[in-house]
């Protein structure tokens, strides 16, 4: 009889422990073919589709519409009352690229040097990192990952946020960041004065310039001798920005300073330039429209850069710019704290502060999907695309709507991250205060 | 706001006492969102000298009173900010790991542009914080955000308790145990720079109070022992006349913390950031601790890597009275976003969102007999939306301080400054980096060869 209690308890024992481990493992992504039936859908570039369905296979997105069967073998997810939006894309984070704030040691995107377009954001996107899966819980889908630092400080590089190498996360594309001159001050511990603010902004301008016509100089070098002008990594970076083929996304955010890109960038005839930041785009917005200069502008939730501002100017910038005409997305900003899930409020705010509402969703999907050449693949819910969405309850930038579902490339991600999983073992933590 | 321009001719005359100006004024058919009582459709609320006269329907306008229309817009109580940096002119006396003795209430700015920012925002009070490098750091100040006054008293919210700041973890260890080499270094060093300072102040309440009786004793020829305003201050919140406000991120320290305060009988303690009270919640509850915190902060730096935004929900689920705050120029003015959030992250009603910015800080800064809800009596601090406050397109209309309005959107001018320096460059510009906590704010001198 003892023999059988053993017995028993060991396979209890067994059971559990198999049970425990089923349990303890995190859920993975699943690949397939799927069909989300009765939904209204959000196409952004084709209108609203109501009672819709959106049929997903191998990637991508194989059928939109209405009165669409189902394909054999699909999974069916009913989305009756709920909608589909394309997945949100955040035009500048360092996602990836750094962990801990404070801590330097987990920080990948700041090389030494201010020449240096040869470091690329891609090599050290860590897949791993544990603000990925807190992103894309939210619908956040893809996101550029950029360097930071002085003047040509790396190339960055899209990212989807679904996979376990950069290869496989690379979302096709890249572009060089050009760090602007910036006359503005970096926060108010910044004492210089302003002759010294003057004087470094002059002669990073300087050194900015001298190696553009370097590059340009290179680039026929280059062409002159079939591409054996020899090993200048700096300069070989530089190549595809000069021909036109990357874009320069120039980082420029005070109103002088936007005024003097845009002239630099004439002056140079760089040919495929994107602007980023943008903060004070608001003053010299005719200026950016008449150049056809695109926008990568944010955050959106930030103060004033100047006291005499009025004080909604940050929240109102955006849909400023939109009005005069300037191609605009918008980006979260958010790197110190990783909170890029944060991106569909700051469109939400542009929209209370002015926007149109449809152009703050387009600002956060297509319109930076087609800034990075992407938008035959993202930024909209259209057959032939990459299945990159979510489905979600209500109006995507109102705090209290909930993701039900995300798709990244495909793939149906768990709606799982670090900090769900704590909410999950510490609502009703046990033991509470008594242990016996 | 044309009110504000006026007052401000009005200082500049000489007068001191129009920051404490206690309005008149009626706020017609609004949605009125009392927090504790409701609510109420279609509702006007009457204020009379400063506070709120009547909440009823149909309520006839006094004679020559201001009356605001809010038919379609949500009239809520102030919001309240229980851990802000605006309005101060020093903010860490990173000196020495203990400076009970100095106090926020001597480094008051009436003119910073970020007050009236934050009015644009809705809040009407703020707890203005000393920073956290030190385990006991200063003593702290509620101010209500009369911008408009050039008097710095006249911030001061009139009989507001006393509260003082505390720090645990990385930035007392980092400030003194890192940059002055001197303990703490380490939580088991803050622990024991706490435990020592009580027991310091209680040895000095003792020689006090034994003096003090002795001396009554006819033919007593003891001296007094010596002043010691750090002592004195100390020994005030063991007899429970300051309230604790304390910096906090990890779970071991908070628990650390609670059983300090067991130990020497102190029962009112408010956390701060608290950012892993989620893991000790039952404790925090069961002590009748609260707790402050960000909606989402993380990730700036080690002691937060292990947040969730689940946080706020976590303790309220578990009986924690919990606020939302700011400790941030910026994320103050969208205090109803960050609330809001809470119905993401674990479902919270209106009602309780609300609450984290409202009546919830004003039970942690001991105001809530005054502020933090629509009731009659009450301080008539009140903000009105456009679209209800808990929604992305809530934007704030009106902000009025004890019945002064003093931000109004439509009409107030761009330009907001009380002060303009003349020898500013005109075409400066500040650009701020988003996500870093200020509570180090005035220490960067410590840390100038270390890139963070």
């Amino acid at each position: 009889m003892k023999k059988i209690q053993l017995i028993y308890g060991i396979a209890t024992a067994a059971l559990c422990a198999l049970v425990f481990h089923l349990e303890a493992q995190n859920p993975k992504a699943k690949n397939g073919t799927f069909a989300l039936t009765h939904a209204t859908i959000e196409t952004v570039t084709k209108g609203i589709i109501s009672d819709g369905t959106v049929v997903i296979s191998n990637g991508k997105i194989t059928a939109v519409g209405n009165n669409i069967q189902p394909p054999a073998g699909a999974e069916v997810i009913d989305c009756k009352g709920l909608f589909i939006y394309p997945g949100m894309i955040d035009g500048g984070t360092n996602l990836g690229l750094s962990e801990i704030g404070a801590d330097p040691r987990t920080q990948d995107f700041n090389e030494i040097g201010d020449v240096i377009p040869q470091m690329h954001a891609l090599t050290a996107v860590n897949p791993n990192a544990v603000a990925i899966p807190i992103t894309r819980v939210s619908g956040v889908t893809t996101v550029l990952a950029a360097p930071q630092g002085d003047l040509y400080a790396g190339t960055a590089a899209l990212i989807n946020l679904h996979g376990y190498t950069s290869e496989q996360m690379y979302a096709g594309f890249q572009g060089a960041v050009l760090i602007f001159p910036n006359t503005g001050r970096r926060g108010y511990f910044d004492r210089r004065t302003d002759d010294e603010i003057k004087k470094a902004a002059d002669n990073a301008l300087k050194k900015m310039s001298e190696v553009w016509n370097r590059a340009v100089q290179y680039q026929k070098i280059d062409s002159a001798t079939k591409g054996n002008a020899g090993y200048y990594p700096e300069m070989q970076a530089l190549l595809p920005v000069v021909k036109g083929e990357h874009p320069l996304l120039i980082e420029v955010n005070k109103a002088k300073d936007i005024t003097a890109a845009l002239k630099w960038v004439k002056d140079k005839k760089v040919k495929n330039v994107i602007l980023t930041g943008v903060a004070e785009g608001w003053r010299v917005a005719d200026d950016i429209a008449k150049a056809k200069i695109p926008v990568i502008t944010g955050g959106i939730l930030e103060l004033p850069v100047r006291d005499y501002d009025r004080y909604d100017q940050a929240y109102a910038n955006a849909g400023q710019m939109a009005k005069a005409g300037v191609k605009v997305a918008i980006r979260s900003g958010e790197n110190g704290n990783q909170n890029f899930r944060n991106l569909p409020y700051h469109a939400g705010f542009a929209v209370a502060y002015g926007m149109d509402k449809m152009e703050a969703l387009k600002a956060i999907t297509i319109v930076p999907a087609e800034i990075f050449g992407v938008a035959d693949k993202l930024g909209s819910i259209e057959t032939g695309k990459t299945a990159n969405l979510f489905v979600c309850d209500g109006d995507p930038f109102e705090p209290k709507t909930q993701i039900k579902q995300v798709f990244i490339e495909g793939w149906q991600i768990p709606l799982v991250s670090r900090q769900t999983q704590m909410y999950d073992e510490f609502l009703k933590r046990e033991p509470g205060v008594n242990k016996r | 706001m044309k009110n504000l321009i006026l007052i401000f001719v009005f200082v500049l005359y000489g007068s001191a006492a129009s920051a404490q100006d206690k309005g008149n004024v009626l706020i017609k058919n609004g949605t009125v969102l009392t927090i504790t009582k409701g609510t109420l459709p279609e509702t006007d609320v009457l204020v009379k000298d400063g506070k709120i006269a009547q909440i009823a329907k149909n309520i006839a306008a006094p004679q020559g009173v201001r009356v605001i229309d809010a038919k379609g817009l949500f009239v809520m109580p102030g919001i309240i900010d229980a851990h802000s940096h605006i309005a101060l002119d020093a903010i860490n006396e990173a000196t020495s790991p203990v400076t009970a003795e100095v106090a926020e209430s001597d480094a008051i700015n009436p003119m910073q542009i970020n007050i009236y920012r934050a009015l644009g925002g809705g809040v009407t009070t703020i707890h203005a914080l000393h920073g956290s490098a030190n385990a006991i750091g200063g003593q702290c100040q509620i101010l209500k955000l009369r911008y408009g006054t050039l008097d710095p008293d006249a911030l001061k919210m009139e009989g507001a308790p006393r509260t003082i700041k505390f720090a645990l973890g990385e930035n007392p260890t980092r400030v003194h145990g890192g940059g002055n080499n001197i303990v703490p270094r380490t939580r088991m060093g803050v622990e024991f720079v706490i435990r020592k300072s009580f027991s310091d102040a209680k040895k000095y309440a003792q020689e006090w109070e034994a003096y003090n009786k002795n001396k009554l004793v006819k033919g007593f020829r003891g001296a007094p022992p010596v002043y010691n305003l750090r002592l004195e201050t100390l020994a005030e919140i063991l007899k429970g006349n300051i309230t604790i406000h304390c910096h906090s991120y990890r779970a071991d320290e908070i628990f650390m913390l609670l059983r300090v305060c067991k130990d020497f009988g102190i029962k009112k303690i408010v956390f701060q950031h608290v950012n892993e009270g989620f893991k000790v919640a039952p404790e925090l509850a069961a002590y009748g601790a609260m707790a402050s915190v960000f909606s989402d902060w993380w990730a700036y730096k080690f002691e937060v890597y292990y947040s969730t935004a689940y946080n706020a929900a976590i303790l309220t689920r578990n009986g924690v009275v919990t606020s939302i705050n700011s400790d941030d120029a910026e994320m103050m003015r969208h205090l109803y976003l960050e609330a809001g959030k809470t119905q993401k992250y674990g479902s919270l009603t209106d009602e309780e969102a609300l609450a984290l910015i409202t009546i919830n800080p004003a039970k942690q800064l001991g105001v809530e007999s005054r502020i933090g809800s629509l009731e009659v009596g009450k301080d008539a601090d009140i903000a009105i939306f456009k679209n209800h406050p808990l929604s992305i397109y809530g934007v704030p209309q009106y902000t009025i301080v004890d019945g002064t309005v003093r931000f109004d959107r439509a009409n107030d001018p761009a330009d907001m400054r009380l002060m303009v320096d003349p020898k500013q460059n005109f075409d400066e510009a500040t650009f701020f980096d988003k996500g870093v906590d200020h509570c180090l704010d005035g220490t960067e001198f410590l840390f100038t060869n270390d890139k963070n």
